[in-house]
């Protein structure tokens, strides 16, 4: 039997299982109906893992109908981009190569909290390879689609994760971010992501691609199943050396605490050049409504993204040498052509660029003094076509993938946490980042509940499929 | 460096890494490695003073 939940929030769902008025299998089933119907258009999933999903769900109905306690998202379908480790799964990374790899013993850190907390794990999403990617295209597995319309990306590297959320298929989802990868398929697909304080959240038993920069963190349609999911994810993890050692700091009680009294700014400088219309309306907008009317300059912006594109070419590089030794042509030659120049760089550059990150950092946090919250674009356009190589801005002709990710490079670069809020525009939504201090996820997510409930920011209903 | 070098260059450190790079992926592998090296360049020609302390083992 199938219900109809489309649309139903995680919270909705937790808690329409929790009164008995509906059972997690009744729910998994309506989710995996969805998939089924949906995803021939979206291509978003890699692997559905139906019948773990049935089991997980009759356990929740047991332990309900025993009277046990279940968790904040009893009966919650999520799925997982597929770089996350999937007991029984090959951990793919978007690549041919790693699908030769045994299947995974244990799953991720993050997973195994989702689980306790009750969530169902539904399936593992599409993804670029290896991660090193802003479109959501796959030359493996086919481009994950916008469900706004089809024709355009989904964004990268979590593709699959923004699609499947944005279309409705799952109300929740994970992904990584080494340089966007949340925020860059939340911005095009129209929904919420939480790129955290790098080292918050464990990423014990991911597959790597760029260790400095590395992060996990969830996608939602709501600022409440956003947060849900991240304090379900908390705590600390010896299995990741990053993983802080902070205790959990719970942020679901606090987000409808008055946000009157925090500093807003927005960006300027290199936040307000390269960008389309759409994205200077989005940034206005939240601006607007959050009574933003000072502008901050982030120091060496552009030289941010320069170190961190050469951080992240150069530790992908040595993360994948021996493949590209051993076997370059199952690589996607876009991927592996990079990665080989990325082995060149000399050693002197990249030690440069961690150190101008330190110099960075500090002056990042000296500008916190003063501010709460700095807004930016999260993309500088909406969701391109798909396979579109350039787009003109101003008259200059600018190829599409190194452009993408302008805006969230400087930013994750130093481990800012950031909620990716959508903004509703006509025909396509996009993002504006709301960028906290480190460690300050609580008031990033405070406004952004505080813009939807102004109903500036909103995740529209999937229009492409 | 100059394109002529950059070619010497890619020769050179592919065969120190045991890396191939085959005809066909040259000039992507070369239009790369400029990117890479002009970016690196925004960097280098940033002065620090020498006791700065490199972010690689980093604590947000």
């Amino acid at each position: 039997m199938t219900v109809n939940t489309d649309g139903m929030s995680a919270e909705a769902i937790a808690q329409a299982i929790a009164t008995l008025k509906i059972s997690a299998l009744e729910v998994t089933e309506a989710a995996l109906a969805r998939i089924a119907k949906y995803d021939s258009v979206l291509n978003s999933f890699t692997d559905v893992t139906a019948d773990r999903a049935r089991a997980s769900a009759r356990a929740i109905d047991a332990a309900m109908a025993a009277g046990k306690e279940v968790g904040p998202l009893a009966g919650v379908p999520f799925a997982v981009k597929n770089l996350f480790d999937v007991k029984g799964l090959a951990t793919r990374a978007g690549s041919k190569i790693n699908r030769d790899l045994k299947p995974s013993p244990r799953d991720a850190t993050l997973i195994e909290r989702m689980e306790a907390a009750g969530a169902v794990l539904v399936g593992a999403l599409n993804m670029g390879e290896y991660a090193y990617d802003f479109t959501g295209e796959n030359i493996h597995d086919g481009p994950s689609r916008n469900p706004h319309d089809p024709t355009r990306m989904s964004g990268g590297s979590s593709g699959g994760s923004g699609s499947s959320v944005g279309g409705g298929l799952v109300p929740i989802a994970l992904g990584s971010d080494t340089n966007g990868s949340i925020r860059v398929p939340s911005s095009f697909c129209g929904i919420f992501g939480l790129k955290p304080t790098y080292g918050r959240l464990s990423r014990a038993r991911s597959f790597p691609f760029v260790s400095s920069f590395d992060h996990l963190g969830p996608f939602a349609r709501s600022v409440g199943d956003l947060s849900l999911a991240y304090d379900a994810m908390q705590g600390p993890d010896a299995d990741d050396a990053a993983c802080t050692t902070r205790p959990v700091e719970p942020v679901t009680p606090l987000l409808a605490q008055d946000i009157s009294g925090l500093r807003v700014a927005v960006a300027g400088g290199y936040f307000q050049k390269n960008v389309f219309p759409e994205a200077v309306e989005a940034v206005a907008r939240v601006a607007k409504a959050l009574n933003a009317t000072r502008t901050v300059e982030i120091p060496e912006a552009a030289r941010a993204r320069a170190a961190a594109y050469v951080i992240s070419t150069t530790e992908g590089a040595s993360l994948h040498l021996d493949r590209l030794r051993q076997r370059p042509n199952d690589f996607d030659p876009a991927v592996r052509d990079r990665l080989i120049a990325g082995a060149m760089v000399p050693a002197p550059l990249v030690d440069r660029a961690q150190k101008f990150r330190r110099w960075y950092r500090a002056q990042v946090l000296e500008l916190f003094r003063t501010v709460d919250v700095i807004i930016a674009p999260a993309t500088p356009c909406i969701a391109p076509k798909l396979g579109q190589v350039t787009f003109m801005l101003d008259g200059v002709e600018l190829p599409v993938r190194a452009n993408i990710g302008v805006h969230t490079q400087p930013i994750s670069f130093i481990g800012l946490p950031v909620v990716a809020v959508p903004v509703p525009l006509e025909p396509m939504p996009i993002g504006v980042q709301i960028i906290a201090a480190p460690w300050r996820e609580d008031i990033a997510l405070r406004v952004a509940h505080a813009l939807e409930k102004m109903g500036v920011a909103a995740a529209p209903q999937p229009r492409g499929i | 460096m100059a394109a002529d070098h950059l070619d010497d260059y890619i020769d050179a450190v592919s065969k120190a890494l045991r890396l191939p790079v085959e005809d066909a992926w040259r000039p992507a592998v070369r239009a790369n490695l400029e990117v890479s090296l002009r970016l690196a360049g925004l960097v280098d020609e940033f002065v620090l003073p020498d006791e700065t302390e490199p972010a690689s083992v980093y604590t947000a």
